[in-house]
């Protein structure tokens, strides 16, 4: 038994340093993510509210650019969080990988900063290189752009020739290749088009091919990883799993793109080819929450880690719910030629980023602070008896489902009234809007916003001190496994 | 290990993911190719720019059972023809204008983007516009002054000043003309379009 535990960055390697800096700005951003969204939110209410100062298309952009980038930012923490443990070797570029962190930092808050103060500027090429693009989720300027694609391709590079240096796992295979795809989805979306209908097609090769295709992959080797270390699954079948996951995730989300090829000038087989491959999307979706349920179960939920397991049984469901339940509901074309962009889509886009990835995020912010705390036991018994880590799991995740059912409320209301019976023109879409029931579901969403935000303190106040006063080290499963098997 | 049947072993299901994907890549590439030859501007779904040199009505079609743009006579914006270059050029400037000043964190566009204020698709046959006499001038105005011009329906929410020279709302506008004349496959479902000389 050591005496002394051993706390803080002395008890991180290499990749671990820097990850926690990738960890502390994505919550600094989730933070903003849920500020914006609430001033958003707030507008639809009142909409004298910051009228003409900060529009609600100004809170709306930061609202989404920020979960996009606080998303990418725990991920790339994430990954080097794990690689020393996974590879077995030091990551080859730290140098590197930290000066890619300042660099994109630096870049996100000057493209906030743009994004507040100066917010549009005349429509020609230079106010999309240096203002914003104007497409929704990647409006960061042109410059932006590029910065972001170096540091993804630095990423990439310490990741695979870390790997490389070290030793090759399936997990570590699935990744590399993955990465290679999440860097060139984003090149799509990366030139100007007069045309709407081809600017659209490839807006969606970076929004689709990346929240249905690579992400899902990317968290599927994080989860693989996180199942390994906090249940001590055994390695063999937990990859075998993934290559499961990867086989229907992408059999089914690559062609299931085909559901944005539904409207907006593309050819009629997509109607065929849309409609059904990505109805067969939640498919993955379910054997991934039989897979989390089937390992807990078996290793009877006994994890020196209680809150990180919580969130990565809560990823397999909100997964589940928000990406494959909320998604089948508006993708067969027949549903979707009334509920396309409605509230009912923001209903889906809630329930699935939050439940597929921010879920997720937060299951490895645990881990780290694990660490961080010295490897003191976060499962049963803790000192306080974890009041604040099952709060702010009950209230964020009450918040989001909360806010997605409040959301569906007003989502069938306006598809009823705008699309059924007034044919989506101006004043029909105002009639929506009025209704006193869609109204309501604007309230409730509110409502639920500020449940959310009071689970986000709790987490980041969690966080910070959870498992400081704790002195009984934690048991890991993984050496027991891997020493019984 | 040797009691794992080979379907549920590693080796098959790594193989398996790497056909699936492969295959899957192939198919969409194949597709990818079609789609964008169909979807250049002047093929047969998205219309050349020089349409909106041309009347727009949105009918129903029997046969596809859902209605679509019909391109009509000579109805020339803001009473000028205009050459295929400096059509394109227009609708180009239009296009630049809705990225400048993010109108799709506020409206969708063929569907996509926020949900805050009207699609704007088929804003160009929008009833609103009373008639197509007056139309034109009509949106110009209120994109240069939205808060004057606001009308809400009922509604206290309105759309701010973005602060468009006249130039670019015109630009605006061309550009909301032609992509009225996209063919969407019938969305918006139901579509009522403005009252216009030729109506059947
Ligand atoms: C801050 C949100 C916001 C932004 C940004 C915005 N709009 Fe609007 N827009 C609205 C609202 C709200 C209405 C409804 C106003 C009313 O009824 O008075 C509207 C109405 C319109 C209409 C009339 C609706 C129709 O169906 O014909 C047009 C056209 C329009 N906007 C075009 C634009 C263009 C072009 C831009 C970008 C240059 C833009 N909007 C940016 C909020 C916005
Ligand atoms: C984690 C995975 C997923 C995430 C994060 C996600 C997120 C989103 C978001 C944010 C949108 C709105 C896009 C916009 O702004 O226009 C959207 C649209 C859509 N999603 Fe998903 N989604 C996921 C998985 C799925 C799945 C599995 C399905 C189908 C089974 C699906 C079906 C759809 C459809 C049909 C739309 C179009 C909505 C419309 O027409 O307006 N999604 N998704
Ligand atoms: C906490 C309170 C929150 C509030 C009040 C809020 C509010 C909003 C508002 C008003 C919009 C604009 C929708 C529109 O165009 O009408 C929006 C969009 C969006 N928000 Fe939130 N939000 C919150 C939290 C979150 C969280 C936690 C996530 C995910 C992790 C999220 C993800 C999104 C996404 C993906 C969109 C785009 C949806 C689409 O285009 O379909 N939001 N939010
Ligand atoms: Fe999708």
């Amino acid at each position: 038994m050591s005496t002394a535990k051993i706390t803080g960055i002395a008890a991180l390697d290499g990749g671990q340093r820097l990850a926690v800096k990738y960890f502390a700005v994505a919550i600094v951003l989730f933070g903003a993510q849920i500020l914006f969204g609430l001033l958003a939110g707030f507008q639809y209410l009142s909409p004298d509210f910051l009228y003409g100062v900060v529009d609600f298309s100004v809170n709306r952009m930061v609202h989404i650019n920020a979960m996009i980038v606080w998303m990418l930012f725990g991920f790339i923490g994430s990954i080097y969080w794990l690689i020393e443990d996974e590879s077995g070797t030091e990551v080859v570029g730290l140098w590197l990988g930290n000066l890619a962190f300042w660099l994109f930092t630096i870049a996100v808050v000057i493209v906030v900063v743009v994004y507040l103060v100066i917010q549009t500027g005349p429509g020609q090429i230079e106010s999309i290189w240096f203002i914003n693009e104007g497409r929704e989720y990647i409006e960061a300027p042109r410059w932006a752009d590029v910065g972001i694609v170096v540091c993804l391709l630095i990423f990439f590079y310490n990741v695979a020739a870390t790997f490389m240096k070290g030793r090759w796992s399936g997990i570590a295979g699935v990744l590399v290749l993955d990465l290679v795809a999440v860097a060139g989805m984003y090149l799509t979306g990366m030139f100007y088009s007069p045309n709407l209908s081809m600017d659209q097609f490839w807006w969606w090769w970076v929004i689709h091919l990346w929240v249905e295709a690579t992400w899902e992959v990317l968290v599927g080797c994080i989860m693989a990883w996180g199942l390994i270390k906090t249940l001590g699954a055994r390695r063999q079948i937990v990859t075998t799993w993934l290559y499961i996951e990867v086989a229907l995730m992408l059999g089914s989300g690559i062609l299931g793109l085909g559901h944005h090829y539904f409207w907006i000038g593309t050819p009629e087989y997509w109607l065929t080819v849309g409609g059904f491959f990505s109805a067969l999307e939640p498919v993955p979706l379910v054997a991934m929450v039989v897979h989390a349920v089937y390992d807990s179960g078996v290793h009877r939920f006994k994890s020196p880690n209680h809150p990180a397991l919580a969130w990565l049984i809560a990823h397999a469901f909100g997964n589940f719910f928000g990406a494959g339940v909320w998604g089948f509901m508006h993708t067969l074309p027949q549903v979707n030629i009334y509920t396309h962009g409605t509230q009912w889509s923001a209903s889906h886009g809630h329930f699935a980023f939050f439940g597929a990835y921010a879920t997720m995020n937060i299951a490895v912010f645990y881990i780290a602070a694990q660490r961080w705390r010295g490897n003191v036991n976060f499962g049963g018994g803790l000192v306080d008896n974890g009041w604040k880590w099952k709060w702010a799991l009950g209230l964020l995740n009450g918040g989001v489902v909360g806010m997605t059912m409040a959301l569906l409320v007003s989502g069938y209301d306006q598809v009823f009234i705008e699309r059924a019976l007034e044919g989506a023109t101006w004043s029909g879409f105002f009639k929506a809007q009025q209704n006193v029931w869609y109204l309501q579901g604007m309230w409730w969403r509110q409502i639920f916003g500020y449940m959310t935000l009071a689970g986000f303190f709790l987490l980041v106040w969690d966080l910070m001190t959870i498992g400081v006063r704790e002195t009984r080290p934690a048991v890991f499963p993984t050496e027991v496994a891997e020493h019984a098997a | 290990m040797s009691n794992v049947p080979w379907w549920a072993s590693e080796s098959f299901w790594r193989k398996t993911a790497i056909w699936v994907t492969a295959g899957m890549t192939l198919v969409l590439i194949a597709l990818t190719f079609d789609t964008v030859k169909v979807i250049t501007a002047g093929h047969s779904r998205v219309p050349a720019y020089e349409v909106i040199n041309k009347r727009i009505y949105y009918r129903m079609n029997t046969k596809r059972k859902f209605q679509e743009p019909v391109i009509g006579e000579d109805a020339p914006l803001f009473g000028k023809m205009l050459s295929p270059e400096e059509a394109e050029a227009m609708v180009s400037h239009g296009k630049m204008t809705v990225q400048a000043k993010n109108c799709g964190s506020c409206h969708t566009l063929l569907g996509n983007g926020a949900y805050y204020a009207p699609d704007l698709t088929k804003a160009w046959l929008d009833p609103a516009w009373a008639g197509e006499s007056v139309r034109e001038t009509l949106m110009v105005q209120f994109l240069l002054d939205p808060t004057t011009n606001a009308r809400g329906f009922g509604s206290t929410r309105r759309m701010p000043n973005l602060h468009l020279t006249e130039e670019e709302a015109r630009a605006v506008v061309a550009f909301l003309k032609w992509t009225s004349a996209i063919d969407t496959t019938g969305f918006p479902r139901n579509f009522t379009p403005v009252a216009q000389e030729g109506d059947l």
